[in-house]
């Protein structure tokens, strides 16, 4: 292990030193002070972002790199999702401070789960071998439940954070199962030697092919793709909104890596046997995810099953296995990450002390109240129904693309059509704020850096839908190597 | 100046309605005169576009070409013809009228309207003259948007459920359309329309685009049996509201058909011309009827809609089958022109309907029939203009309304007599119910105290039915400046859809 090794890991070495750091300072602070604590954790996630945008470990023309004996590998791909991340995080801290502090939960212990969840995150982006990918999975996991539990005093809260346990326990071991198979077929850990082995001995080794199954199911427990969604509903009701907002953003941009990686990079070749999984799971998470938003009047509820559907159209980009599908993957998950941010940004504006606003009633008259934050709320739903020229819409189109590129032309026609019944429930939100009259007068008042960030967010969702370019091409170029 | 002119007609809008936005609820008059000054700019500046238009070519003018997402091809590539530029004048032209129309009318928040109003007129300019695929179908389906919080917000009792109707029923129509897009882009590895006319194609694929494009196309104009939005939309729509919808974006699904089913699919829209003709045929008579038992002024004016845009699509079909019978295009022309003359007309005719209705409701807040009579007697003005539009309406020759609808029936004689027999009923249904409405309203004994009471137009109203007014008899006698800015393009259409393009 030499130190220019060690380098490539530098971002995640960084997080973990902070996350003890901010552990340790938060011993020696009066509990006044403990908005530093903030700010050391808005610190950590600048300089990890500057530390991952310094290429300079590649030497010129070297696109991917390992370290740890293939264990970890540091590509563009990674290296975007990582960054985004960041962003994501940076947000959710905005947007969970007022929340925290508005629920008497403002502890650095949020900030320390966070930050370790975030390192499972870099840890699952990067993972190249079955061992690293169990590590990052757990490291998230285990961060997760924990804060899904975070308010105590909540039953709500304690019920859900047993039931994510129990099933995120399972899904794990279903996970591991499968690996063990792997392992037994190829006789290897690292996805490199996988996907040689695998190439050699062909795709119809029935261990490798069982193996896969439970892999799949892994993956898709953590996407929470239909059927290994119901934890989604009533983690995302049940938590604090300040833990929804992680669980519904940064993880998924994990499981996307993971699911490229542990399918592509490694059992590419088992593709057709892949393919017909996903394909199943996309549709019906497509189908189940918007039928039962629409029946919800809890907007976390609400959101929990639009982040079904949405996973279902993530997945529609895999099917093809080429790199614009991957590309196109990519693409919808970072930017659904931004929308379910912005979107669960709104609900902790409109709770006041004590009472999360999950009622969609609650949306009432919002236009009446404050018209600037009611069109930043209209964006992300517009966006999230995938309406141009918001950056859902081009999410929505490029995966629809991959899913025809694959042949798979009537799932594409099934997506859409659900799609528009999708958007039912999302007008609803927009019916609610601007066609009803407010039933709650009060005007609406947040922090300074609240109301900018979820000002950044808003921009974000509309101005990437317009200056679209750069980003889909460099989702696109991270899989040129394909 | 030319080669950003239709940029400047699209974003000078869009971006104008921030700073409308940015007035305030607070400040009215502020958001309605910043609102007047931008349109009514536009649309000087848009009179260039008639001016500086060269009715010798049928190539695309005032082109503008830049890469937009480079990786994917997709293109900011603007251009217009002699079908896009008459659609945008008009656009431009109601741009102002709506404007004006709710000065007054419109008490809750001005700013929203007013700014709502200015996107959509950016919004329907892009769509008139996107040349890239991804880039009309932004602006086809960003414009529900402001149109939705119009009917949602400044609407009528019924406007939540009228809104989402009229949103799903366009959004679902319009993906199918998508996948089509996505589907040429694939094939040709470009969303440059002018690329996918030229691309060849084989007979099923012509015909499953083609269906994806009238699911999109037929719901926008609206055909008979996706017409259902389109009543409940207009009689909840605000004034305004209901102008542009009858106005402008109808004309979206006939402008849809000329530039892209047409030329995209020239096989299968040959062969599956049965299929719209009966369609337009079953709208100009069966809708006819319907029209005649409505009670609700409103209502009545939409159903006439769908069933004056019944010529437009039987107009721009009938090509093939003159085609067949004559061999030449000379006769196809004139029904393809014929749909053109149509659409414009009926966008000043149906705009001024709805303002008519407007001035109505304005002051008695009613669109039944039952609640008026006698209107002549209070309102001389008011009435003379509302007989001069609905005579229009029903096809009185002199009026704009007369030209397009004998156009197409003249052409269609050459495809099939009976098409033109059932065409012309409309002449008979027409004059039925726009009299008929004539006789219920505005003559007769005055029905009630509400009646009694009513205070003729005033200069603001007569300003906004006098020009459409000028418009509608303009056109009506001297169509040719349209015509001229026609001709070309529709030889040109015609010429390439007659060619085969299976390989």
């Amino acid at each position: 292990m030499n130190g220019a090794q060690m380098l490539l890991a530098a971002p995640e070495f960084w997080v973990l030193v902070m996350a003890c750091v901010i552990m340790l300072v938060d011993l020696f602070l009066r509990e006044e002070r403990r908005g530093i604590i903030h700010m050391l954790a808005m610190l950590t996630l600048v300089f990890a972002g500057i530390i991952t945008m310094r290429g300079d470990y590649l030497a010129d023309g070297i696109t991917t790199a390992t370290a740890f004996k293939g264990a970890f590998v540091r590509d563009s791909m990674g290296d975007v999702l990582k960054l985004f991340s960041f962003v994501t995080l940076g947000l959710i801290f905005t947007y969970s401070k007022f929340y925290l502090r508005s629920f008497n939960m403002f502890r650095s212990d949020f900030y320390t789960l966070s930050l370790f969840a975030l390192l499972g995150v870099m840890l699952l982006i990067s993972a190249n071998s079955l061992v690293m990918i169990y590590l990052g999975l757990e490291l998230i996991s285990l961060s997760v439940y924990a804060l899904v539990a975070f308010n105590r005093d909540s039953p709500r809260g304690s019920e859900a954070a047993m039931k994510y346990f129990v099933l995120g326990s399972m899904a794990s071991g279903m996970l591991l199962y499968g690996m063990s198979m792997v392992y037994g077929a190829t006789g290897s850990l690292g996805l490199s030697e996988i996907a040689a082995s695998v190439s050699s001995q062909g795709g119809s080794n029935l261990l490798l092919v069982f193996g896969l199954v439970f892999v799949v199911v892994g993956i898709a427990f953590k996407f929470g793709v239909v059927p290994f969604h119901m934890w989604i509903p009533d983690v995302y009701e049940g938590a604090p909104v300040a833990t929804t907002l992680l669980i519904s953003s940064i993880p998924k941009l994990a499981a996307f890596a993971m699911a490229f990686r542990f399918l592509q990079s490694g059992l590419g070749d088992l593709h057709v046997h892949w393919q017909g999984m996903l394909q199943i799971m996309a549709l019906l998470s497509i189908i189940v995810g918007n039928l039962a938003a629409i029946m919800q009047t809890n907007i976390k509820r609400m959101l929990a099953y639009s982040t079904i559907s949405h996973m279902g159209f993530v997945l529609l980009g895999l099917l093809p296995g080429t790199a614009f599908g991957f590309g196109a993957s990519m693409y919808y998950v970072i930017v659904y990450a931004l929308m379910s941010t912005a979107a669960f940004g709104m609900v902790i504006m409109l709770s006041s002390r004590g009472i999360e606003a999950e009622h969609l009633g609650d949306f009432k008259g919002l236009n009446q109240r404050n018209p600037f934050y009611a069109a930043i709320m209209g964006i992300v739903m517009f966006s999230m129904a995938g309406v141009p020229p918001m950056v859902g819409f081009f999410a929505k189109w490029m995966v629809i693309k991959a899913a025809i590129d694959a042949g798979l032309l009537w799932i594409a026609i099934v997506a859409v059509i659900f799609a528009v019944m999708g958007a039912f429930y999302y007008l609803r939100v927009i019916k609610y704020m601007y066609f009803d009259e407010p039933e709650n007068e009060k005007a609406i008042t947040a922090p300074v850096d609240f109301g900018a960030a979820l000002t950044l967010n808003g921009i974000m969702i509309i101005g990437l839908g317009i200056f679209t370019s750069s980003l889909i091409e460099i989702c696109l170029a991270s899989f040129s190597a394909l | 100046m030319n080669g950003f002119l239709l940029s400047i007609l699209i974003w000078l809008p869009i971006l104008g309605s921030i700073g409308v936005l940015m007035a305030g609820a607070q400040r009215p008059v502020m958001a309605k005169g910043l609102a007047l000054v931008i349109s009514a700019g536009t649309f000087l500046l848009g009179l260039s576009l008639f001016f500086s238009f060269d009715t010798t070519t049928a190539a695309m003018q005032f082109v503008e070409q830049r890469p937009w997402i480079e990786v994917l091809n997709i293109q900011y590539y603007l251009g217009v013809d002699g079908f896009s530029a008459p659609l945008i004048l008009l656009t431009l032209f109601f741009g102002v009228l709506v404007v004006i129309a709710g000065w007054r009318s419109i008490q809750k928040n001005v700013n929203q309207y007013m700014a709502a109003f200015l996107i959509m007129e950016g919004l329907m300019i892009g769509v008139f003259s996107a040349l890239d695929g991804l880039l009309f179908y932004m602006f086809f389906e960003a414009m529900l948007i402001p149109m939705f919080l119009v009917i949602g917000i400044w609407g009528g009792p019924r406007r939540v459920y009228a809104t989402i109707k009229f949103f799903l029923y366009t959004f679902l129509g319009s993906v199918f359309m998508l996948i089509g897009l996505i589907y040429l882009y694939i094939q040709s590895g470009s969303w440059d329309i002018l690329a996918w006319h030229a691309l060849p194609l084989d007979f099923t694929a012509q015909k499953w685009l083609f269906v994806g494009f009238l699911a999109a196309f037929a719901v926008k104009i609206p055909m008979f049996p996706v017409h259902t939005w389109l009543p409940d939309a207009h009689v909840e729509a605000p004034t305004g509201g209901s102008v542009i919808l009858a106005a402008i974006m109808l004309k979206i699904g006939g402008y849809g058909f000329i530039r892209f089913s047409l030329p995209i699919t020239p096989d299968a829209s040959a062969a599956l011309d049965w299929l719209v003709i009966s369609l337009s045929l079953i709208a100009i008579v069966y809708i006819g009827f319907v029209a005649l038992a409505q009670q609700d002024m409103k209502k009545l004016i939409a159903y006439s809609s769908i069933s004056h845009m019944g010529f437009v699509t039987l107009g721009l079909f009938i090509a093939f089958g003159i085609y067949r019978n004559t061999g030449g295009i000379s006769g196809a022309a004139l029904g393809v022109e014929g749909a053109m003359v149509q659409m414009v007309s009926h966008g000043f005719i149906s705009g001024a309907l709805f303002l008519t209705v407007g001035v109505l409701y304005d002051r008695v807040h009613s669109r039944m029939i039952k609640d008026y009579g006698g209107v002549a007697n209070t309102m001389p003005w008011f009435a003379a203009f509302a007989v001069l539009f609905l005579m229009a309406n029903s096809g009185l020759p002199g009026t704009s309304g007369f030209v397009g609808e004998f156009m197409v029936i003249l052409s269609s004689f050459q495809a099939n007599f009976w098409f033109a027999f059932l065409a012309g009923l409309t002449l008979i249904l027409g004059a039925a119910y726009n009299l008929w409405l004539v006789k219920r309203v505005i003559f007769g004994k005055i029905a009630n105290h509400r009646v009694e009471n009513l205070q003729d137009i005033n200069g603001r109203e007569a300003f906004i039915l006098g020009t459409l007014a000028v418009a509608v008899l303009f056109f009506g006698l001297w169509p040719q400046p349209l015509v001229d800015m026609l001709q070309v393009s529709v030889d040109h259409l015609l010429q390439h859809i007659v060619q085969s393009k299976v390989l």
